[in-house]
């Protein structure tokens, strides 16, 4: 569902229409509503006259929820402000910025401007300055630039084909025949058409909206819209403060994970450092520096940049510090594809460094579980003193849902001790989790050394004895496995019993929780649920499950990682891999679908 | 100020030296110790940062903090720990297949940054730990193991580099003359700002020599030449020759005659210093090339946070989820 909006002399009928008549053509199902303003000629830029088309359209007959439209046009303020909360959660507001001056705000009846004063959380807002680009793609154009800003409808349509892969060629034709007489128009419109086009390759707008699993009993408590990187953020910052250290981020731009250097940039006055580094390797090297010197040092990427930090990684491992890696996966492999998601990184987080080189591993489920596994990831590294991956994905980042906000002062704390008696201090002793002391630079008489370099148990200094490289090897994967300590056995959603598990990671809890919840409701069906946030190490209890069960099917967005690791873990039993790769989230319909075929003999 | 009293000796560990017998590394090592001593900076305030490389074994022999971390890293490593503590006075050790090759992204944002480190750069242009192959400091034609019919690569010349990507402060000096080492680590340290210093530094043995042209004791003094702030440009047995820098040339002249060194200033005379290193009629330039004063980068992370916590107070989590949007139920 799309609304455009704008005044009634920006042409978003036309818009409208065009669009309309090119889903029509590719073959879609599609419903239009066309929102005139009811006066006519209200004053520009005001609510009043604000004009709106709405087209609703879809490939299949899959339910959809109501008229919530995905993606807003906002041609100006008003247009914003007029329609802006009929959008779905986490959908796409495109904001024609040039339409938001002061005046603009004014005849919108506005004192701040939406854009920047947090009204548009939980959305995806572009912001582009249509004015400047078209009056930019139309220099040299004989037109006036009043004529030339006329275009503007042109240049939003052609971001529209853009994001959902639509041909621009019948809209050039329609141009062509329709300013047959006036061909400087014609040309002028095309031209905007292409820049509009060409625009959404530049701003990698993510297509696809989260699906949002209706609670029917929902929790008494506040709530509030959240994106997944924003959640990702805030839950960083939250477990800094729950370990009472410092966050500090070393990030490099990518796609999808971005945002989360940039939420986190503004929050300065939490103590918060970001360092925007060089590339994805002094990303994560910083981030060891800053936890070397006693922060709690975060680096957030996406596959090829995780790609980019495997050998820090390993270093982070050998001198036992405490790092959070976020990974945002995206579809790969090299670079992919951007925008789309996947869930294809379990295996690199799980063995893409040299040697034995354990961490623990989680992945969130949804935008809001995403707070919860950022707490949990930095409670994991700094209770083990080790790097810990979280693992989220591009439909999660990019995805809104209702999110049950937590009172910070309820939440376990999990305080980080720096060491500072020197009586008896090694680098390399243990407590009772394998953890070693965390002394850091700055504090007296426990000056020490550390290093890539194979260290002596206890002392830390350097061995190259045989039997202590067995030895550390033993405990650093020993630590890890020793996480299972501190992490519940997830619980089953269905029965204890049935004729199938369905086991899942990552973002696609909410397409196999509905559809195996409607399943059992509607026809009766076999069918439980089982969810894994921590995938490395696994908990206990997962074997006595599985044995409860006949069959287990195991969904996921990529051709067989999680299934070979419960395989190999589980020899015994059987994990039936259900797999895509196209860049999509699953439907709760695609989960129905295999596990009625599972259950009819036919896999 | 308390003056913190301490000798070479506190600046050792208790680890065994294990470099060839004959390496340079030892005059660097004892020139360094000596020179932290002096600076009155508590010994628990430092931290030694290197990447790979013979170099790199460096921090295991200082009796401060110290992190011999990843190949190409130590400069990125040290950004982050300056830039959370910047209390710390941090000095980051490392070659010229560690800084200039493998690690030459994060070495030209490090200076351009202005971060506040000590880079101490070893240069043998050669692969040492590896056992002798070409380096990015490696003159063409250089014979190696990979190279043996002689190197086809050009080499960097690393203090055009350095004050290419910025650096604030630029110096070089010789393992051959600890006296000379301690004077140009001392300004170095009083620097504040990222120091970036080339060492000349001698492998026994797999590039013997390397450097005996410029670095014996009658070599230093007809064909190189000491840049000091405030000094004349003379060099010589006696002193008796001095240069002059006209229209982008450089002349030899009597010693009355030659120009005065100023490093702080932003002509670009400190690349003519270089350039005397593909000169074979002129004296190589050791000392300082260049110093100037520029905000630090881990200075102005630390400002900001300080700023914007007293404008908009300290951060409240609460606060910050809890929006205006937000709703009840039940």
């Amino acid at each position: 569902m799309i609304r455009f909006a704008g005044d009634s002399g920006d042409g978003m009928q036309i818009t409208g229409n065009q669009f309309t008549d090119t889903t029509a053509k590719v073959g879609n199902d599609l419903a239009t509503f066309p929102d005139f303003p009811s006066e006519i000629r209200a004053p520009a830029g005001t609510r009043a006259g604000v004009s709106g088309f709405q087209i609703r359209f879809s490939s299949t007959d899959i339910y959809t929820a109501g008229d919530i439209p995905d993606v807003l046009v906002a041609m100006n303020a008003a247009a914003l402000v007029v329609n802006y909360k009929d959008v779905a959660p986490g959908g796409i507001i495109i904001a024609n910025t040039g339409n938001f001056t002061e005046r603009d705000l004014q005849k919108a009846k506005l004192t701040t401007n939406p854009l920047e004063d947090g009204t548009l959380d939980g959305y995806r807002v572009i912001a582009i300055d249509i004015n400047a680009r078209v009056t930019e793609a139309l220099a040299g154009s004989p037109l006036t630039s009043k004529d030339v800003l006329r275009c503007k409808n042109f240049y939003v349509l052609g971001l529209m084909y853009w994001l959902y892969s639509r041909p621009i060629e019948p809209t050039l034709e329609w141009l062509a025949a329709k300013f047959a007489k006036k061909p400087d128009l014609a040309d002028a419109n095309r031209t905007a058409l292409r820049a509009g086009y060409n625009s959404g390759d530049i701003h990698e707008v993510f297509q696809g909206r989260y699906e949002v699993v209706p609670v029917e009993n929902a929790l008494a408590g506040t709530y509030r819209n959240i994106m997944g990187n924003h959640a990702v953020a805030l839950g960083l910052v939250a477990g800094a403060e729950l370990a009472q250290l410092k966050l500090f981020l070393g990030s490099y731009p990518i796609t999808p994970a971005t945002d989360i250097l940039q939420h986190l940039a503004e929050l300065k006055e939490f103590g918060v450092i970001t360092c925007q580094m060089e590339d994805e390797i002094a990303g994560i090297c910083t981030a060891i520096g800053a936890s070397y010197a006693g922060m709690l040092g975060c680096t957030t990427t996406s596959g090829p940049g995780l790609a980019l930090k495997t050998e820090a990684m390993g270093l982070a491992i050998m001198t036992e510090l405490p790092l959070v890696i976020v990974d945002v996966q995206r579809a790969g492999p090299s670079t992919g594809l951007p925008t789309k998601v996947e869930q294809a990184d379990l295996l690199q987080s799980l063995f893409g460094r040299n040697s034995d080189a354990p961490l623990p591993i989680i992945a969130c489920a949804t935008p809001a579980d995403a707070f919860d596994c950022a707490v949990e990831a930095c409670r994991i590294a700094v209770e083990y003193m080790t790097p810990v991956i979280l693992l989220s994905d591009n439909y999660i980042a990019n995805g809104a849902e209702p999110w049950r906000l937590p009172e910070m002062d309820k939440l376990p704390r999990f305080p980080a001790a720096h060491i500072t008696d020197p009586a008896g201090y090694a680098p390399y002793t243990r407590d009772a989790k394998l953890a070693r002391p965390w002394a850091v630079p700055g504090t007296p008489g426990l000056e020490h050394r550390i290093g890539g370099l194979e260290k002596e148990h206890i002392t830390g200094n350097v061995s190259h004895n045989p039997e202590n490289h067995q030895l550390m090897s033993e405990l650093r994967r020993d630590k890890v496995l020793g996480v299972r300590d501190t992490i519940p056995t997830p619980e089953v959603s269905g029965p204890g019993e049935a004729d199938l598990l369905v086991v899942g990671w990552g973002s696609t809890y909410g397409a196999i929780r509905s559809g195996t919840e409607r399943l059992r409701r509607e026809q009766n069906v076999s069918v439980a649920h089982l969810h894994l946030r921590h995938l490395w190490p696994l908990p206990y209890g997962l074997d006595e499950i599985f044995a409860r069960y006949k069959r287990i099917l195991v969904p996921e967005l990529n051709m067989g990682q999680l299934s070979r690791l419960l395989q190999g873990e589980y020899p015994d039993r059987r994990f039936l891999h259900f797999g895509k790769v196209k860049g999509k989230p699953f439907t709760a319909r695609e989960i129905r679908e295999q596990i009625t075929a599972v259950l009819g003999g036919k896999s | 100020m308390s003056a913190v009293q301490l000798t070479p000796k506190d600046l050792k560990s208790d680890q065994e030296v294990r470099w060839c017998p004959g390496c340079g590394d030892y005059a660097i090592l004892n020139a360094t110790q000596a020179v932290l001593a002096e600076i009155g900076v508590p010994r628990e305030k430092m931290a030694i940062i290197s990447g790979i490389g013979c170099s790199s074994r460096f921090p295991y022999y200082m009796g401060c903090y110290g992190f011999h971390s990843i190949h190409g890293r130590a400069a990125a490593i040290a950004t982050g720990t300056k830039t959370a503590n910047p209390d710390l006075s941090v000095w980051v050790v490392t070659g010229d297949g560690d800084a200039m090759s493998i690690g030459g992204n994060h070495l030209i944002h490090t200076m351009r940054r202005n971060v506040d480190l000590k880079i101490l750069m070893f240069n043998n242009q050669i692969y040492g730990l590896t056992k002798g192959q070409y380096s990015p400091t490696s003159p063409a034609g250089q014979k190696t193991k990979t190279s043996p019919y002689g190197s086809v690569d050009l080499p960097f010349n690393p203090i055009n580099l350095a004050l290419g990507a910025g650096a604030t402060f630029v110096a070089r000096t010789v393992d051959t003359n600890p006296k000379h080492i301690k004077s140009t680590l001392l300004a170095a340290a009083a620097h504040k700002g990222v120091a970036f210093v080339e060492i000349w530094q001698n492998c026994v043995i797999f590039n013997d020599g390397a450097w005996k042209d410029w670095s014996t004791k009658d070599a230093r003094a007809e064909r190189t030449i000491d840049l000091q702030p405030g000094q004349p440009l003379i060099f010589g047995k006696d002193n008796e020759k001095g240069l002059r820098i006209t229209g982008g040339e450089v002349e030899v002249v009597a010693a009355a005659d030659a120009d005065v060194w100023d490093p702080t200033t932003a002509a670009p005379l400190a690349y003519i210093m270089a350039y005397l290193d593909e000169r074979e009629d002129l004296p190589h330039a050791l000392g300082i090339f260049r110093q100037q004063t520029k905000p630090t980068y881990d200075g102005a992370v630390k400002e900001q946070v300080e700023r914007l916590t007293v404008k908009k107070g300290k951060g409240d989590l609460q606060k910050l989820i809890y929006t205006k949007d937000a709703w009840q139920v039940g």
